[in-house]
């Protein structure tokens, strides 16, 4: 059930500083950020109405969705805007390598639905197994 | 039953008066006469009507709603011919008998004609009403020779309204000095000149003898020999009281009908009020005596005789925006043991003097500066013993630096002039009525409807003792970096602050928002024109790939199409690239302009290629477009080419920026099919002219867009159109529309900082324009040369997760 993998999906230059990119990963859309000193990955779709995450503005470490600005933060999933929002978007461990940024996403055998990881879980972007700045 | 109280003249005065009268118990059944057709209004404000600042029925004063709560009867359009004393009765023109009880005269004044030949002709006018406000408007048109004959209070303003309506205007005085009864010499010179500045022509000494021209007036002939061409003229040399009622009553009448210092005239039954009258010796043609007299006759005719009528120290003020005049008291240095105190400065246009006597004030003039006039009033008024701030009379010492102590000033201080609302009077309202806003306060006191220019003062009161008052506090940006706007833009330009991330870090809390981000961009861009470090990512996403973002996460697809016009071969290209990307929806927009609806981010570079045009930055806070009719080319009712001078104001304004999108139009009749009055700027041809508008709306909010300026020639009507985009585009807060930002400042501030502005000022927003619009490219050109390698690439993962 829980077998997950680490997967190479890009060369971190393709994500520009402070900006979003999507890619299609086992059937996933997930949104990945360049904050900088760490990269970090969510599900590509906001839970209110599915605005494209990834063309949001980044702000410190939480995303604005394009079509209606709810605020989501890019390390738990959580939603701070409108409201505090029970509705959660699934979050991905990244790491960095060699200049290529690794996500880790479930087998593509897994169930869709099934969340890599839960809301409120720390999901930090680590070069190896450092927390230090990559960038 | 109660006493019937007729009154003939239904202007500011008796009106004014009537209101005073009903703050006494109610007595009177009171039916008022008008011989104009309009409710009252605000007289002082008709030069504002003139120049277009105000629409005739923003300065109604009593609406019939007023009358009817009152149970006033009111009868318009009738003038009262007679009155009969002894039977206590007046005839109307419509010969109407109406007893009465008490009769209030309050028949104000009529233009003084001075004797000159040729007076019957076409195209003669005066200023008193909004009849001849009315008529005046509608023969003024840019281009028109106007002779304004008068260089007083009335006569400038009217000379200034018909400037700004396009006229060619000279001012005729036969006096060696504008407004000889306010000002002296230099203060006069100083005027002369500013008017000259604003583009009004002054003739001093001529005494004009003779209308010429041939049926209607062609010109003005004078005494010395000489004339000038005009296409028509005004008079406005003064006004004479009207007191044949006066006298048919019986009234003692001298200038004007006499009376004492209550308010009472020979008749017991019979009383005066305003321009009609005459106390001690002096008749007075200003709005603030009006009011003071009226207190006094309401007192008297209710029974509660006691309060007097001292006179009035005359005041008057200049209402041409830019030419700031106030005068008050006598400023003769003749009189023995007066001081004259002066201060000039030719360069700042600043003239100041006062004259002391035994160490009081005894009369002020203030021409360019006119901000201590509420200073020098209260002088004046109190007769305050200024010895020991001899040094301090033309500039005020640090302290009182901040304005007007509002604590220190007496409660029978006069805070409104116009309307003779004292300081106690405003904190009485305050309390009894539970007033917090200045909006309140004036439908209450009336207090800063005259002028206005103690606005400033009302709102200190109010912030003094209203607990309720909020004061229109400055909002910041957001959260992330609390400055307001105004405050950031100098931020920015003073520090040269190139990038967003930049200003976070010094001014905010290094992170920002979704609503500061975009916001500093544009600063950023606004003040740099290029010359910094463009952020994407602090931009909105429409902004990142130039297109409008869909609720599918699709865009939206809209080329330039300059003036909505097109051709059969632009109209292939843009058929052909919605059949080649299967585009879901090809709309027609608003703006005359064609939408590709549901176009995939990966395909906007080949698309913007394939169409080979600009893109039209619908998806942005930027020139959107500028929508035209026919004009002239086909249309049988266009006076002026709509379609070319919208194409080319387009051309002029596309690719760049502005605080919120702006949308502009250009129609070649009044017809306005393109409703270029409700555009951000719009352009309405007339014959022989164009009117520039601002501040038009129809979304969210409807509005009709000011007019800023009519001028005569197309390539004017498009330097006044820019001139205000760059004024927008510096002065206005980040999301803020023009019909926000024209209301906010004020469509006569708009007027004075951009096509009124001085010449060096004008100057300065063009160059800056052209800077902007140097290094403004179109956004469709990144398709070829994409800032960054993945701006509209779906990335694919490297790999791909094994099963």
């Amino acid at each position: 059930m829980n077998n997950k993998q680490w997967i190479r999906v890009t060369a971190m230059q393709n994500i520009p500083l402070r900006e979003g990119r999507s890619v299609n990963v086992a059937g996933r859309e997930i949104a990945i950020f360049n904050l900088g000193d760490r990269v970090l990955a969510i599900d590509g779709r906001c839970p209110h109405k599915g605005g494209p995450l990834a063309e949001g503005i980044v702000t410190g470490s939480t995303v604005v969705c394009p079509l209606h600005a709810w605020k989501i933060s890019l390390e738990t999933g959580s939603i701070s805007k409108p409201n505090e929002n029970p509705a959660c978007v699934a979050t991905y461990r990244t790491r960095i390598e060699s200049g290529i940024v690794l996500i880790e996403v479930p087998e593509a055998s897994q169930e869709m639905e099934e969340r890599p990881l839960s809301c409120g879980e720390q999901n930090r972007a680590c070069l190896g197994d450092s927390p230090s700045p990559v960038l | 039953m109660m006493e019937r109280l007729v009154v003939v003249g239904n202007g500011m005065a008796g009106v004014a008066c009537v209101e005073q009268i009903l703050n006494h118990a109610p007595k009177f059944e009171i039916t008022i006469f008008g011989d104009e057709t309009h409710l009252n209004y605000n007289r002082i404000l008709l030069s504002s009507v003139l120049a277009g600042e105000k629409a005739a029925d923003e300065i109604q004063l009593n609406g019939l709603e007023w009358y009817a709560k009152h149970g006033i009867v009111l009868r318009l359009g009738i003038r009262i011919t007679d009155v009969d004393a002894e039977r206590k009765m007046v005839t109307g023109d419509d010969d109407s008998k109406t007893p009465f009880d008490k009769l209030l005269i309050a028949t104000g004044s009529t233009p003084l004609i001075p004797p000159m030949d040729g007076l019957e002709k076409e195209g003669l006018f005066v200023f008193r009403n909004l009849d001849d406000t009315r008529a005046l408007l509608d023969r003024a048109a840019p281009g028109k020779r106007a002779v304004v004959i008068g260089g007083g209070l009335l006569g400038l303003e009217a000379a200034r309204g018909l400037q700004v309506q396009g006229c060619d205007v000279t001012v005729v005085h036969l006096m060696d000095t504008l407004m000889e009864r306010q000002l002296d010499l230099t203060g006069g010179s100083y005027l002369k000149a500013k008017m000259e500045c604003l583009g009004v022509k002054v003739l001093l000494e001529r005494s004009t003898t003779a209308i010429l021209g041939n049926g209607k007036a062609e010109g003005v002939a004078f005494k010395d020999g000489s004339s000038i061409a005009a296409d028509f003229v005004v008079i406005a040399a003064g006004i004479r009281p009207n007191v044949e009622l006066g006298r048919k009553a019986g009234l003692e009448v001298n200038r004007g009908i006499i009376v004492n210092d209550y308010m009472e005239t020979s008749n017991p039954d019979v009383f005066a009020v305003g321009e009609c009258v005459e106390h001690n010796g002096t008749c007075y043609g200003l709005v603030a005596p009006l009011f003071e007299q009226g207190k006094v006759l309401a007192a008297t005719i209710t029974g509660n005789r006691g309060p007097l009528y001292r006179g009035t120290i005359q005041a008057a003020k200049l209402k041409i925006m830019g030419v700031d005049v106030f005068s008050a008291g006598n400023f003769s240095e003749k009189a023995p043991g007066t001081d004259a105190v002066r201060y000039e400065d030719p360069a700042l246009g600043t003239y100041k003097k006062l004259t002391v006597r035994d160490g009081k004030l005894a009369g002020v003039i203030l021409v360019g500066d006119t901000s201590e006039s509420h200073r020098y009033m209260d002088w004046l008024r109190s007769q305050t013993d200024l010895t020991a701030m001899r040094r301090q009379l033309l500039f005020p010492g640090p302290a009182d630096d901040a304005g007007l102590d509002v604590a220190a000033m007496a409660d029978s201080k006069v805070v409104c002039g116009c309307n003779g609302v004292t300081k106690g009077a405003i904190i009485h309202a305050v309390h009894e009525k539970g007033i917090s806003t200045l909006a309140q306060l004036r439908d209450s006191t009336r207090a800063s409807t005259g002028c206005g220019s103690c606005t400033e003062v009302c709102q200190q009161l109010l912030k003094a003792v209203a607990p309720e008052f909020q004061e229109e506090a400055k909002k910041s940006l957001c959260k992330c970096i609390p400055f307001p706007e105004d405050k950031l833009r100098e931020i920015l330009r003073s520090q040269r602050l190139r990038s967003v991330q930049e200003v976070l870090e010094i001014y905010g809390n290094g992170v920002g928002c979704e609503i500061c981000k975009p916001a500093l961009s544009y600063m950023l861009d606004m003040l740099w024109c290029g010359d910094h470090d463009e952020d994407r990512s602090a931009r909105f996403i429409n902004d990142r790939v130039h297109a409008n973002i869909q609720k599918d996460g699709t865009f939206s697809v809209v080329p330039r199409i300059r003036g909505g016009v097109t051709s059969a071969k632009e109209l292939r290209r843009i058929a052909d690239v919605a059949e080649k990307y299967n585009v879901p929806m090809v709309k027609i927009t608003g703006s005359q302009r064609i939408d590709l609806l549901g176009v995939k981010k990966a395909d906007l570079p080949q698309i913007w290629a394939d169409l080979g045009m600009p893109s039209g930055q619908a998806y942005t806070k930027g020139v959107r477009m500028v929508k035209t009719c026919v004009g002239t080319d086909f249309c049988r009712f266009g006076v002026q080419d709509s379609t070319k001078a919208g194409v080319e104001l387009e051309r002029r304004l596309e690719n760049l920026y502005t605080p919120h999108k702006l949308k502009m139009g250009a129609v070649g009749c009044p017809r306005n099919c393109a409703e270029a009055t409700v555009k951000d700027i719009g352009l309405v041809g007339q014959e022989g002219s164009w009117q520039v508008v601002v501040g038009g709306a129809a979304g969210k909010k409807v509005r009709k867009a000011d007019l800023l300026i009519t001028v005569e020639s197309t390539e004017e009507a498009l330097q006044a159109a820019t001139l205000f985009f760059q004024y927008y585009r510096e002065n206005a807060n980040y999301l803020e529309r023009t019909y926000d930002f024209v209301e906010r400042k004020g469509i006569e501030n708009v007027r004075r900082d951009t096509v009124y502005a001085p010449l060096a000022i004008q100057q300065g927003l063009r160059e800056r324009l052209r800077k902007s619009k140097r290094i403004s490219r179109d956004a469709w050109l990144e398709g070829d040369a994409p800032r960054h390698p993945t701006q509209f690439v779906q990335i694919e993962s490297l790999e791909k997760v094994q099963g």
